[in-house]
């Protein structure tokens, strides 16, 4: 049973009383909150995901509330708890479904150690996948929407996972999460996709997030092997071009962009130089979603 | 009043009741380690177990997270080791570190948090300033906090490394100088052993590892890892008591350095939570120095009963919340004169109502 299974108010009941076990890759998330705004961005974008029944094995326990105290009835909160714990300061009311997906992504970045944690958007097409780092301003959310919305599958915007044990790059297709302009682009581009509201964050502009496709979701159970390691760069105006980039270069760059490749030493060295040589490694410039889109599907997977 | 259900203790002992577990068993046991900082110790327990999928993943994520620490923690010494040695000063690891260094049973699995190092009082200013040099600097303390270490502590404010972000508790005593119990630093110096690896780097000898244990566990207010600790209390007694002279001379020494009590206690604790074979003379000989009055005693039991459980909701009744705050107090009480405790807890307070300790929400589209 999936969770749009459920109504918004059967879902916000249950979210707000034991909560809602579901299933998002090889994940299992119980999340429990009594705020509405939670209830229907949940409803809105993970409707797809499988529920789990109480009793299996939860990965994460996610509580997002109002924190005790006075200021909640000056400024209203919402605070992450993990299990009881309460690691983070609370963000304002508002930016509480925002919240769910940052503070889902640091629960698998800090606790998901049978991957190594690239930070990078992930799509696949006939079994080859690529890997879209992300250093700042690269553009790779939008790209990654952009991929998705014309076929490509949706393996992750956020968290590149790559398995120790096999080397294979494991799906965890959730909701893509847009900044500012691109929330506007992406909703011109792909006019069928599903579009959760925007919030504004008060420090980085404006976020919002387009729904998993639902082809992603079904198939989150299928890994796939690097092929590509293709760094974004977006520029107004320049042309699409796809520049090799040494691997030994992409190499450092994947390292810079884990969250556990120090601390997975030796493992994570030796995962990552064994993934980099079936892979052929880019810089890739553009203006065009368009452009950027052909150039993709014309992508060859390295010759051996 | 809830059930509780200490399963994390049941698995530690009996790693063999995981055969029967049902994924929900799983689901508890993993929650429960976590809070306790166990996890590592607990997979380092069922390493010859079938682990279903789920639980496995965090199983692992935690062998990987101590395998790094462990290395972190020795290349950590050699950068300290580094810094000291021009001084000739005899560097002394406890805890944690030491568990490694020397190879005992506690470090198997071990979560470690910060390195601690005990050097002579003498030298601590010429040790600081050696320290400051190679990178390690105090943190953000204010006024306040600078005095209540350097005036009533037993260690210096903790010192970070700018690049690597360890943290190193020097301390030149095992117990806060305001304490009532004063066991002699130099007698803890002079019984140290050389670590096999460096000369110049030594770890407390095996009697008095165990009563720091003891001291720090049974001093220390916050408790949430006290069920952690208990846990290196249980494996250094098994692995010292193979030599069966250790528990006299372990009993003599307490007496020696003035920590009765917390000798008591931990052989009672350890013994009643996790079935350390805690032979029945020296257990009479413990309770014979260092058992307190009846009603006391009773008190105790209550209340580290439940502190010493595993610091997850499964396992608090309504009882544990007032037995943490209550030795949360007895732990200041014992460290510090009536006169300087108020004014600390409300200080404390206050500090901690308007600058809880909580990061921002890291953002992945900030970067």
């Amino acid at each position: 049973m999936n969770l749009d299974a459920l109504s918004v108010e059967k879902l916000q009941q249950k979210l707000s009383t034991e909560g809602v076990i579901f299933r998002t890759g090889p994940f299992t998330v119980c999340l429990q909150s009594p705020i509405e705004s939670v209830a229907r961005g949940i409803h809105l974008l993970y409707g797809q995901y499988p529920l789990v029944e109480a009793g299996e094995f939860v990965d994460f326990y996610v509580r997002l509330a109002r924190p005790r105290g006075l200021r909640r009835w000056l400024k209203p909160q919402v605070e992450f708890g993990f299990d009881g714990n309460h690691p983070f300061k609370p963000l304002p009311l508002v930016q509480a479904f925002p919240m769910f997906e940052w503070t889902f992504n640091w629960c698998i970045a800090n606790h998901m150690h049978r991957y190594l944690v690239v930070h990078g958007a992930v799509v696949e097409r006939n079994g080859m996948a690529a890997i879209l780092p992300a250093p700042p301003g690269s553009g790779k959310s939008t790209l990654c929407a952009a991929l998705v919305s014309r076929g490509w599958r949706l393996f992750s915007d956020e968290l590149a996972l790559i398995s120790l044990h096999d080397g294979q790059l494991v799906p965890l297709p959730r909701p893509v999460s847009l900044k500012n302009e691109s929330i506007d682009i992406m909703k011109d581009y792909a006019a069928d996709a599903v579009f959760g509201p925007s919030y504004l964050d008060t420090k980085k502009g404006t976020i919002g997030h387009m729904k998993s496709p639902l082809e992603s979701v079904e198939r989150a159970g299928e890994h796939a092997k690097a092929t590509w390691i293709v760094m974004p760069k977006y520029a107004s105006g320049v042309e699409a071009c796809l520049t090799p980039v040494s691997k030994a270069k992409m190499c450092m760059l994947l390292a810079e962009n884990s969250f556990n490749y120090s601390l997975l030493g030796e493992a994570g060295f030796k995962i990552l130089t064994e993934m980099m040589d079936g892979c052929e490694s880019y810089r890739f410039d553009y203006s065009h979603l368009d452009d950027a889109i052909a150039t993709f599907d014309a992508l060859e997977p390295t010759a051996e | 009043m809830k059930q509780t259900h200490n399963l994390l203790v049941d698995v530690l002992l009996t790693p063999s009741l995981v055969t029967d577990f049902s994924n929900a068993d799983w689901d508890l046991l993993v929650r429960q380690a976590n809070h306790s900082r166990l996890l590592g110790r607990v997979d380092y327990r069922l390493a010859d177990k079938q682990v279903p999928e789920g639980p496995a993943a965090h199983l692992e994520a935690a062998r990987r997270v101590t395998q790094r620490q462990r290395q972190a923690v020795r290349f950590e010494v050699a950068q300290i080791r580094h810094a000291l040695a021009p001084l000739g000063v005899p560097v002394v690891l406890l805890k944690g570190a030491a568990y490694v260094a020397a190879g005992l049973a506690p470090a198997q699995g071990r979560i470690f948090s910060d390195i601690d190092i005990l050097v002579p009082k003498t030298r601590l200013e010429e040790v600081e300033q050696a320290m400051l040099l190679h990178g390690w600097v105090g943190g953000h303390h204010d006024a306040y906090d600078e005095e209540y270490y350097r005036n009533w502590m037993h260690e210096i404010p903790p010192l970070r490394h700018v690049k690597r972000q360890t943290v190193v508790d020097v301390h030149h005593t095992i117990l806060p100088e305001t304490c009532r119990a004063k066991p002699d630093p130099d007698k803890l110096m002079s019984a140290a052993n050389p670590v096999s690896e460096h000369e110049d780097v030594f770890t407390l000898s095996s009697l008095d590892i165990v009563l720091h244990s003891a001291t720090h566990l049974f001093y220390e207010g916050e408790l949430e890892h006290g069920l952690r600790d208990l846990v290196d209390l249980d494996a250094l007694l098994r692995h010292f008591s193979k030599d069966e002279t250790f528990w006299d001379r372990l009993i003599e020494r307490a007496a020696e350095m003035d920590l009765r009590r917390p000798l008591y206690y931990a052989l009672r604790y350890t013994q009643r939570i996790l079935q350390t074979p805690v032979p029945d003379a020296t257990m009479r000989a413990a309770a014979a120095i260092g058992k307190p009055p009846t009603p006391l005693a009773w008190l105790m039991d209550a209340l580290f009963g439940r502190a010493l459980m595993p610091d997850h909701s499964s396992c608090d009744d309504a009882l544990t919340p007032l037995a943490r705050w209550l030795l949360y107090i007895r732990s200041h009480y014992l460290r510090m004169p009536f006169h300087l405790l108020l004014p600390h807890l409300v200080r404390k307070a206050i500090k901690k109502r308007f600058s809880p300790v909580q990061a921002d929400v890291p953002k992945l589209e900030d970067n």
